[in-house]
């Protein structure tokens, strides 16, 4: 948090994710890298700008913003090590790196298999979950709404 | 069923479109420079000043009374009144605009000069083609630029000319019957002397109404 | 024949023959993108002109027909006066932008608001590269991502409209920015949706392999195109749509509305950048009408069978210019949407169709066995059903209006 213009953030954030896309297609990763941009850059990125808009935000607050700068750093660092960790420790890691016979290829049938046939139940448990959270949220701005009246 | 206008709608264009190729009749527009409409005898661009003769500069009518340069509403005109005096057109000595320009960019078009010359001096041009490339020098018309003849006049608003000359024509007639009539008194008074000698002597013509222009 | 359907391919892989080993992959890549940077952005110049003189013939006026070689008499004193049509007007225009001052607002943010123009061209530029515009003539054959890569590179140019009204600081530029924004995320939903059937009939994503789908022959001399299905006829006009919306062509072009926002998002860009942004819209609709010819219209192959001998890469241009001729006409024709009637029409209208398209594509999927006129007939009431449907409640909605008080 360095800069002090939150859309000048939000913009750098579309461009980390650019970044991070750009990894995933580095390791081969096609349809994840694509799919990161189209919906991480063409879609959440545009909805946080746009609520930054809509919030009147954008003017960039006057004086020390965050007042530990080091603590972000601390955070991150210890996202990272979480992160890392559970990777390590991945069983699907041992077996990838242990077995190379094993067929890894991120083709898209394979992820669409996977996904509508071995993990169904996640899918819809997220669907739902998503789900839940628009109808919250629609409900939290028709409050609104009525309060206005 | 929904999106029958929209066919109804591209229909129409496709008409249009295709029907402009056939019939060029149809389309609206004139090819300005090449093509030229004939322009309605009541348009008015920018004002000139007329004058009576060959030379320009002796048969100005305009007499620098300076009614229009009060009267223009956006104070376009500038007039420096001569020091000494010479005939207008019915004989009688007459000052004579120094100097007279127009601001043809602050000008309005809008023909308030024209309504109250009493002297049929000033009239509205059709010339619309001004535009220069000399932004400071070009656009304050000078009165050599700005004196047309006669002629000019009766070429672009022959309606509007013939009225103001006849107009003039009976001024001068007027003008003419009363020197001979005062000339005649003057000889049967015995006292016989010439009119040009002591224009003082002269009784001011009854003041002319303002031109009965139609409008 | 083939030689000269081939004739690019083959030229390229001359060039890239007579150079060393080690150049060689760089110098391909370096053909096919200048050819995609000349073409296009000529195409643009060409398109410009020709929409003016369309514009014009559907209101019965002649359009640009003057502007053709600048005489220079003191150079060539023997050079007649050559107009051409007006079809000199795209030059014309491309040096007056270049040599107009750039005016930058007082408080613009300065860098986002130079590169605006850049992140729209750039991913526009990129998105041509997956676009199979003759046999053989993809610069870039992604077997497994094609359509994922063309709209991921789509998806930047929503960004850069963000970027070019934020950071203009002006009231009318946020405005066209907040509108291109709703209207862009809202038509990308039916815009995906209705290619996704094609690639869930073609089961691939690749934009080659899709073409290839499509050179089966129906009754002995049509090619099997996808728009020849009902749900490829539905997934075409509804594509269609969509495409119009995200390319901001009227009537959707809310976002630049002239009457209510000056010029939207880049009211505030003067010169080569506001030239920049009119290439950038045009080239994203070339190349969504691209990608809406190589799904539903059979990409570089021939309608019929007996005109196969003609260059594949003419069959690619012909459509795409029909396609930027029916945009074309249709922009002479209809008259801008109101916010609310757009962002009705594509949740209630738009959306729904895409997913009964989706169903019915499905059907047609496993219905393979049965008779094909039987199929067809299914398919296609499906459609027109739903349709009728969800048409009638739109038109209840928006009945002509009757003035109490004026009339």
């Amino acid at each position: 948090m360095s800069l002090r213009n939150l859309v000048h953030s939000a913009l750098c954030l579309a461009v980390s994710l650019v970044g991070l896309a750009l990894i995933y297609l580095g390791l081969d990763a096609e349809f994840i890298g694509w799919i990161q941009i189209l919906v991480y850059v063409g879609a959440v990125s545009i909805l946080i700008v746009f609520a930054i808009l809509l919030t009147r935000g954008t003017e960039a607050p006057a004086g020390r913003i965050t007042f530990a700068p080091w603590s972000g750093l601390i955070i991150a660092g210890a996202v990272f090590a979480t992160l890392a960790w559970t990777v390590i420790k991945s069983k699907a890691l041992t077996e990838i790196t242990g077995n190379p016979s094993l067929d890894v290829s991120f083709v898209v049938k394979n992820i669409g298999g996977k996904l509508v046939a071995e993990y169904v139940l996640p899918l819809q448990v997220m669907g739902l979950l998503l789900t839940a959270a628009l109808i919250g949220a629609v409900i939290i701005a028709l409050h609104e709404r009525k309060g206005l009246k | 069923m929904l999106g029958s206008g929209i066919l109804k709608g591209l229909a129409e264009t496709a008409k249009n479109f295709v029907g402009s190729y056939i019939d060029e009749s149809g389309l609206t527009t004139i090819e300005y420079p090449d093509e030229r409409q004939t322009l309605a005898e009541n348009t008015r661009q920018f004002p000139f000043l007329v004058f009576d003769g060959d030379d320009a500069m002796k048969g100005l009518r305009c007499v620098s009374c300076q009614i229009c340069e009060k009267e223009c509403p956006p104070q376009c005109i500038f007039i420096v009144k001569s020091k000494d005096k010479k005939p207008d057109h019915v004989g009688k000595p007459q000052f004579y605009p120094a100097t007279f320009d127009i601001d043809l960019s602050v000008c309005m078009s809008c023909q308030i000069c024209v309504e109250v010359c009493p002297f049929e001096a000033i009239k509205m041009d059709t010339e619309f083609e001004l535009s220069t490339s000399d932004r400071f020098g070009q656009l304050l018309l000078h009165k050599g630029q700005l004196a047309k003849p006669n002629s000019h006049f009766q070429e672009i608003h022959p309606t509007d000319a013939a009225v103001s000359d006849a107009a003039l024509a009976a001024d001068k007639a007027k003008a003419e019957a009363k020197a001979a009539a005062d000339a005649k008194a003057k000889a049967e008074a015995g006292i016989p002397r010439p009119l040009a000698s002591s224009p003082e002597a002269v009784t001011i013509p009854p003041a002319l109404g303002p031109p009965n222009l139609p409008m | 024949m083939e030689q000269i359907d081939q004739i690019f391919v083959h030229l390229k892989h001359g060039v890239v023959a007579f150079l060393p080993e080690g150049l060689q992959p760089l110098v391909s890549i370096l053909i096919s993108v200048t050819a995609i940077v000349l073409v296009f952005p000529l195409l643009f110049a060409l398109t410009t002109v020709l929409e003016r003189k369309g514009l014009g013939r559907i209101q019965n006026r002649p359009g640009p027909n003057r502007v053709g070689l600048p005489r220079l008499p003191t150079l060539f004193p023997w050079l007649p006066k050559l107009r051409l049509a007006g079809f000199g007007q795209f030059a014309a225009d491309g040096i007056k932008s270049l040599t107009k001052e750039d005016i930058v607002p007082r408080e613009a943010d300065r860098v986002v608001h130079f590169l605006a123009p850049f992140v729209l061209l750039v991913p526009v530029l990129l998105a041509f590269s997956v676009l199979p515009v003759g046999r053989n003539m993809a610069a870039l054959d992604l077997r497994e991502t094609g359509l994922l890569f063309f709209f991921a590179a789509g998806a930047a140019t929503e960004l850069s409209v963000f970027m070019a009204g934020w950071s203009s600081h002006n009231k009318y530029s946020l405005l066209g920015a907040m509108r291109a924004i709703a209207q862009m995320i809202s038509y990308e939903i039916p815009l995906i949706l209705s290619s996704l059937t094609v690639v869930m009939m073609a089961g691939s994503l690749s934009l080659v392999t899709i073409v290839e789908r499509q050179s089966g022959v129906n009754f002995g001399f049509l090619h099997g195109w996808h728009v020849f299905t009902p749900w490829g006829f539905a997934g075409f006009w509804l594509f269609l749509i969509a495409a119009c919306a995200e390319a901001n062509r009227t009537p959707f072009d809310l976002p630049e509305a002239e009457s209510e926002l000056v010029a939207g998002y880049f009211t505030e860009y003067s010169g080569f950048k506001f030239a920049l942004f009119f290439l950038g819209e045009y080239l994203g609709l070339f190349a969504i009408s691209g990608l809406g010819i190589t799904l539903f219209l059979g990409g570089w192959l021939s309608p019929f069978t007996f005109l196969n001998w003609m260059p594949s890469w003419f069959w690619f241009f012909f459509k795409l210019f029909l396609m930027i001729a029916f945009f074309i006409w249709l922009r002479g024709t209809l008259p801008r949407l109101r916010l609310d009637q757009l962002m009705n029409f594509a949740w209630k209208f738009l959306l729904p169709m895409t997913l009964i398209n989706l169903v019915v594509a499905a059907l047609w999927h496993f219905t393979n066995s049965w008779n094909p006129a039987l199929r067809w007939l299914l398919g296609a009431i499906l459609l027109t059903f739903s349709y009728w449907i969800l048409g009638r409640g739109f038109e209840a909605k928006f009945r002509p209006r009757t003035y109490r008080y004026a009339s």
